[in-house]
């Protein structure tokens, strides 16, 4: 990346090739084509070893997506897929390998991540993160964590008025007052859970990204703390980056759902469609995984790699590496059950299969749900 | 509330002649941690049992007794912690113990062989500098008489029984090497090294994914009916609970506060908390507004001036009995039990 430091300041806007994909609006955030390899030291940086390929980890390959202002989107996917990274790379705390970012009609890309921190973006795309108590620091009071971001991206406030939004703060997120002064260890995990969304809507931000926010949390809390997202994201009017793999939490918060699968989305779509009307094989198994009341025992315990839920199952066996993939290879190959010649020959990309629903597979194919 | 279908799930009671002996019977067990700022109540008047070959899932919100529950009975609760009162019992081939005053060394032949617990992290509970092949031939060479040269080839073969892709390379894997789902099967095959009559599970899912976790509790499931085992399934998704247990138990704050096989317990919970907790669980027919938070915390348990009923702050039908009495405990059918002075009533299957 060699940008010339004096755009830090001055916003770069995009020239006029406006965005295609919804052309009555500009989306808040704009990811084209991004990608990030990771590369991983390997046998053939050993002396006499032959030369090797360079071994790269495709955590992110290729990704194009668009929230839209006041948007909620939902991003899924087993652990390892590259969900975390691809919040990162938005986030701007990680370098992509290339593609773009263009969030506010400014491509944020080209400000470098070391100097990201002290840009005016960084107040519009805040985090919450998943653990709350990793995630704050340990010998701040809650008031210190608040007030924090204030302090280092806000305007200049006085202690008086510090004070003042600081319960403003605490009051939106239904944190008492007096537990401002407390530390971490002297909260509960639905109160430590408030601190850190308090920490997040402290400056504002346009896009909140919540990398999981509730999977640490009891679902009496859980309940409480969906609630209060809901209502934050109207009041505040902010577009939600929503990451889980619990599906049911997903399904209640975000209009659009984004399912990642080893670097690559496998499926997208607005939220009743992808969950009544799965296409892809691997939407309908973590579909089908997901437990509920509802299943009768004799179903959930069939044996296993059979069809025992509403949809087929995946097989068992082990996902493909993420490390130099063969780009020919449909990437769900030998774990699903539709492998034919077809997939090992082609990688399907994501076709739209109807309006804003898109698919990559080769064999798209609605089961109907039983209701 | 539009709850399970009304199919029972396979019989709770055991078909064999023995059903009448329980595997394991826990009679008014209480625990308690004794801190510098107060002693804590961790499990108060706790009884159930657990008969052969049967799953049985307990649940609960983190603090509730749960782990403390799974500890106890095997009899490796923390130093700080004291059972005050009551007794477990353990009935095998015709003999009864009372697992709390077995000597150590008795204990140490039961531990590990007969029963048997799956921790809930399975990276930090498996040792982090030795082969995982080897960890599984330990236990093999504490409780078993095989001769030396056969201790490798049973290992792999457990390996190959969890379904453990390429089992004899991944003898050699340190667990570091190896994905969440792998070392939690690890700790299965390490568990069921001996073929245990009873299997605790506490977490086993917590931290895999969804697609992980139903392969997992598949493999358990399955493995349990093949053995014949007995298994217990500690955790706070009361959904998973429901797919995999033949009966649950409830707790909350250190108390059991229902049992019910488990079909009738969601068709018809008795206890305020039991239905709160099935209203609070996100599902998918269920809109943002059905879901139901529940308001107020655990009680602190440090306090001397507990309720009887732990839950009465947090509900919403507490009169004065609730108070002040003596909780009751009430058999609502032969098998269904709540402790609660208004128990929700509703259909009765």
């Amino acid at each position: 990346m060699n940008t010339p430091s004096s755009s830090l300041n001055a916003p770069i806007s995009k020239p006029s090739t406006a965005p295609s994909s919804t052309s009555s609006s500009t989306p808040l955030l704009e990811v084209t084509n991004l990608t990030k390899h990771f590369s991983l030291s390997s046998a053939s940086t050993l002396p006499f070893a032959p030369a090797a390929l360079p071994q790269k980890l495709h955590a992110v390959d290729d990704i194009t997506f668009a929230i839209q202002a006041g948007e909620s989107v939902g991003l899924v996917g087993e652990s390892g897929c590259g969900k975390s990274t691809l919040i990162r790379l938005v986030a701007r705390l990680l370098e992509p390998t290339s593609g773009e970012i263009l969030f506010n009609n400014t491509l944020i890309h080209q400000i470098p991540v070391g100097l990201f921190a002290r840009s005016p973006y960084r107040a519009d795309i805040q985090m919450v993160f998943q653990d709350h108590t990793d995630s704050l620091n340990p010998r701040f009071t809650a008031f210190d964590t608040i007030t924090e971001p204030i302090k280092r991206l806000g305007p200049k406030l006085s202690r008086d008025q510090l004070k003042h939004r600081a319960a403003e703060l605490a009051q939106q997120v239904g944190l008492p007052a007096e537990l401002l002064s407390r530390f971490p260890h002297q909260l509960s995990g639905g109160q430590k859970a408030r601190v850190g969304i308090a920490r997040a809507i402290a400056l504002n931000p346009k896009l909140l990204i919540l990398d999981e926010p509730t999977s640490a949390l009891d679902v009496s809390v859980q309940a409480v703390i969906l609630h209060l997202l809901a209502e934050l994201k109207e009041q505040l009017n902010m577009s939600y980056l929503f990451i889980s793999h619990d599906l049911n939490v997903v399904r209640l918060l975000c209009d659009r759902i984004l399912v990642m699968y080893l670097g690559k989305f496998v499926e997208t779509g607005p939220t009743d469609t992808l969950f009544n009307h799965p296409q892809h094989p691997y939407t309908q198994a973590l579909i089908s995984a997901i437990p509920t009341f509802q299943r009768p025992l004799s179903a959930a315990v069939g044996s296993s790699g059979q069809s025992s839920g509403p949809f087929p199952r995946l097989s068992e066996a082990e996902a493909r590496s993420p490390i130099n993939p063969d780009p020919h290879i449909c990437r769900l190959y030998g774990r699903c059950f539709k492998s034919s010649d077809r997939c090992q020959q082609i990688s399907p990309q994501l076709q739209p299969i109807s309006d804003n629903h898109q698919v990559a597979c080769h064999y798209p194919e609605a089961f109907p749900r039983p209701s | 509330m539009n709850i399970a279908p009304p199919t029972l799930p396979s019989s709770p009671l055991p078909s064999s002649p023995l059903s009448s002996i329980p595997l394991l019977a826990v009679r008014n067990l209480c625990a308690e941690f004794r801190t510098r700022s107060g002693t804590v109540s961790a499990l108060e008047n706790i009884s159930f049992y657990i008969n052969p070959s049967e799953t049985v899932g307990i649940v609960g919100e983190s603090g509730s007794g749960k782990s403390v529950l799974a500890l106890t009975i095997m009899g490796i609760l923390d130093p700080a912690g004291h059972v005050t009162a009551g007794e477990i019992l353990w009935s095998q081939s015709a003999a009864t113990l009372n697992l709390l005053n077995t000597p150590e060394k008795v204990f140490r032949q039961l531990r590990g062989k007969d029963l048997s617990m799956i921790f809930q992290s399975p990276r930090t509970a498996l040792n982090p500098i030795r082969k995982v092949g080897k960890q599984i031939v330990d236990v093999l060479r504490c409780h078993t008489q095989l001769p030396p040269a056969q201790l490798k080839p049973r290992a792999i073969e457990l390996l190959a029984s969890v379904k453990i892709p390429d089992p004899a390379q991944r003898y050699e894997a340190y667990p570091y090497e190896l994905s969440g789902g792998l070392c939690q099967r690890i700790m299965i095959a390490l568990a069921l090294a001996c073929s245990p009559q009873l299997l605790i599970a506490d977490e086993p899912t917590t931290g895999l994914d969804v697609t992980t976790q139903a392969t997992v509790m598949n493999l358990l499931k399955d493995l349990a009916t093949d053995r014949q085992m007995a298994t217990v399934v500690i955790t706070h998704d009361l959904a998973l609970a429901s797919e995999y247990c033949d009966r649950i138990l409830v707790m909350h704050a250190g108390h059991l506060i229902e049992s019910a096989p488990t079909a009738e317990l969601f068709q018809s919970p008795q206890h305020p908390y039991t239905a709160k907790l099935i209203a609070a669980t996100p599902e998918p027919h269920k809109g943002f507004n059905d879901l139901a938070p529940i308001l107020g915390n655990l009680p602190d348990l440090r306090r001397s001036d507990l309720p009887p009923c732990r839950f009465v702050s947090r509900c919403d039908q507490a009169t004065d009995p609730c108070h002040n009495q003596p909780l009751v405990n009430t058999q609502v059918t032969e098998t269904h039990q709540v402790s609660c002075w208004h128990p929700l009533g509703g259909p009765q299957l």
